[in-house]
């Protein structure tokens, strides 16, 4: 059972206990992502809300309580670091205490040393994937922090050592369903495109209109529910459960490409799984039959790496611009308003800062700042446009002086049309600047190839106890 | 008719953080064939829309799954500084006015 596509997006506990009768052998739920940014595996911060990932990690427990089946939990605390993954068991070792329930927690850690990294590297053992920044040891030196993304292996390790919740690092999506079918002796293929379905939880789901269509007009609201898969030797059936929910072929096989480059081959680190021959077909009016899926072994095992290093720290300013005359020749009014803030912070700031060492941007809102260069143009000017500028430097305090430097160019920038003394720029905020904090990026998109499938992972078994610390079992 | 009346869902978003994907689902074959034979979707198609290089952009037909999908690099690493879309989720909208000849 998939009991959510994200834990801390909510769980529909009716659902769930609605599932549990259909016997799962597990419930899992991803935790993690890089969809939320780099951010996270720089600062080592969750992107959900503490309480939010507690409710969820409370439902799931306490809904297969009775069935004595393990909760897998997959990329935890969103970036799968150690942090993230000790403030998740942290959050479980909380619902112990409250709940007085014992549990027994298998934790995989995926953070990367890097000195093992370092020698991978030098032995040519790290290789790029597609659009891979160049990369060299300074790369892995400077990352505040890099991961290693598990596959089914690691968790069928986990699994094997009969404990209530598995609490894994940054983890493959679809490994946390694939996992325990694979296990079982299950096809590969069907089992790990199940598990990409099943991955997001209700979004490979539609919820029926009133009269029982799928219409086009699309869900109304977020489709409240869960996600249960079967796998067969012959093929893998998806079932959507909650109010008005159901899986068509369409919404399961339009989920079957989601977030992925490639919509028939998707690299695991044992293989390659194929969906270039699947079929999908409607079994039930909330089910559907994929068969045809395949699995192509590897030559080499992989790990997949990622990692984020500090850019530098950002102050923003937003405000606006309504004046015509002024929006009739914007580029030439922001160029304009750049070239002042560069020659006034090169002239007070010279002693600390070079011009390569900060960046400015400036995004313009109801014009072109979400697809930038991409942007087609519209046909007419628009009425009033939001400007955000944004300052990255090396300190917070030059973020915000150069932020400071930047308020009277944009106020009091001259407009053309105008004669006179001119004040240019709605500021939305008092003072004009936000501090926006440090600014990570990703700068790993590559490969590693170790030696076997457990050296780049360790795996500990912890009994958490109401009224204790967490207390070692073993450690792997 | 344009590609959005055709399609049930046109969306785009990052697939991990250096790719951009895009994918044009539909529900009705006859709508996904009538798209598919007018070939309006490929990769110099894509090329011309967005300004990027017609060689950046891989494109896939899926008749199993009656979808389209181009994928390129992304303009900006995902969450980089001056990055505007931290999910590359708002970029498909050229897409939806692509005219379909019908017939």
């Amino acid at each position: 059972m998939a009991a959510a596509g994200a834990l801390g997006a909510g769980i529909d506990a009716r659902s769930l206990d609605e599932a549990m009768s259909a016997e799962p052998h597990f419930v899992a739920c991803d935790a993690g992502t890089t969809d939320a940014g780099p951010y996270s595996l720089g600062t080592g911060c969750p992107a959900f809300a503490r309480e939010a990932v507690r409710a969820d990690l409370e439902t799931m427990l306490c809904g297969t309580r009775d069935a004595g089946i393990p909760v897998i939990i997959g990329s935890a605390g969103t970036a799968g670091a150690d942090v993230h993954v000790d403030w998740t068991v942290g959050i479980v070792q909380d619902i112990v205490q409250a709940t007085g329930r014992s549990l027994r927690a298998a934790v995989i850690y995926a953070e990367q040393d890097k000195d093992r990294l370092l020698s991978l590297l030098a032995q040519g053992r790290i290789l790029p994937l597609d659009a891979a920044p160049a990369i060299d040891e300074r790369t892995i030196k400077r990352s505040e922090r890099i991961v290693g993304m598990m596959s089914v292996e690691q968790l069928q390790g986990a699994l094997e050592q009969g404990v209530d919740i598995v609490i894994a690092g940054r983890c493959s999506d679809a490994a946390l369903y694939a996992a325990l079918p694979i296990k079982m002796g299950f096809p590969k293929g069907l089992s790990w495109h199940a598990g990409k379905v099943m991955e997001c939880g209700t979004m490979a789901a539609v919820r029926r209109d009133r009269d029982g269509s799928v219409g086009n007009s699309g869900p109304t609201q977020y489709n409240r529910g869960v996600l249960l898969g079967t796998v067969t030797h012959y093929d893998a059936r998806i079932t959507a459960i909650g109010p008005g929910l159901a899986c068509t072929p369409a919404s399961v096989a339009g989920h079957s490409l989601y977030e992925n480059g490639d919509p028939f081959l998707f690299a695991e680190s044992a293989g390659v799984f194929d969906l270039t021959r699947s079929t999908y077909e409607s079994a039930d009016g909330q089910t559907v039959r994929i068969a045809g899926s395949a699995f192509h072994p590897g030559e080499r095992y992989t790990i997949k790496l990622e990692g984020a290093e500090l850019a530098g720290y950002a102050s923003v300013i937003v405000g606006g611009i309504r004046d015509p005359f002024i929006i009739r020749q914007l580029d030439d009014w922001v160029q304009r308003a750049l070239a002042s803030i560069r020659s006034k912070v090169s002239h007070l700031l010279s002693h600390v800062l070079s011009k390569e060492d900060y960046k400015l941007a400036v995004h313009v809102y109801g014009r072109d700042a979400v697809m930038g260069a991409a942007e087609p143009g519209s046909v007419l000017p628009p009425h009033e446009v939001g400007l955000v500028l944004e300052v990255l430097a090396p300190t917070q305090e030059l973020a915000t002086t150069i932020a400071q430097i930047s308020r009277q160019p944009l106020l009091h920038n001259p407009v053309p049309g105008w004669s006179g003394g001119v004040t240019t720029f709605a500021f939305l905020h008092n003072p004009a600047h936000l501090e926006r904090g440090p600014v990570y990026e990703f700068n790993l998109n590559h490969i590693a190839l170790p030696d076997t499938t457990d050296e780049l992972f360790r795996t500990e078994i912890i009994d958490l106890v109401p009224g204790a610390d967490r207390l070692p079992v073993t450690t792997t | 008719m344009v590609l959005s009346d055709a399609a049930a869902l046109i969306r785009s978003k990052n697939a991990g953080p250096f790719l951009l994907t895009f994918d044009i689902i539909f529900t009705d074959p006859e709508q996904y064939w009538r798209v598919q034979r007018a070939h309006v979707l490929g990769p110099a198609q894509f090329a011309d829309l967005y300004g990027c290089r017609s060689e950046d952009v891989r494109f896939f037909e899926c008749p199993n799954a009656l979808a389209f999908k181009f994928t390129i690099p992304r303009p900006r690493v995902q969450g980089s500084f001056g990055d505007p879309d931290l999910h590359g989720c708002q970029q498909y909208a050229p897409l939806m006015d692509l005219p379909i000849p019908i017939g």
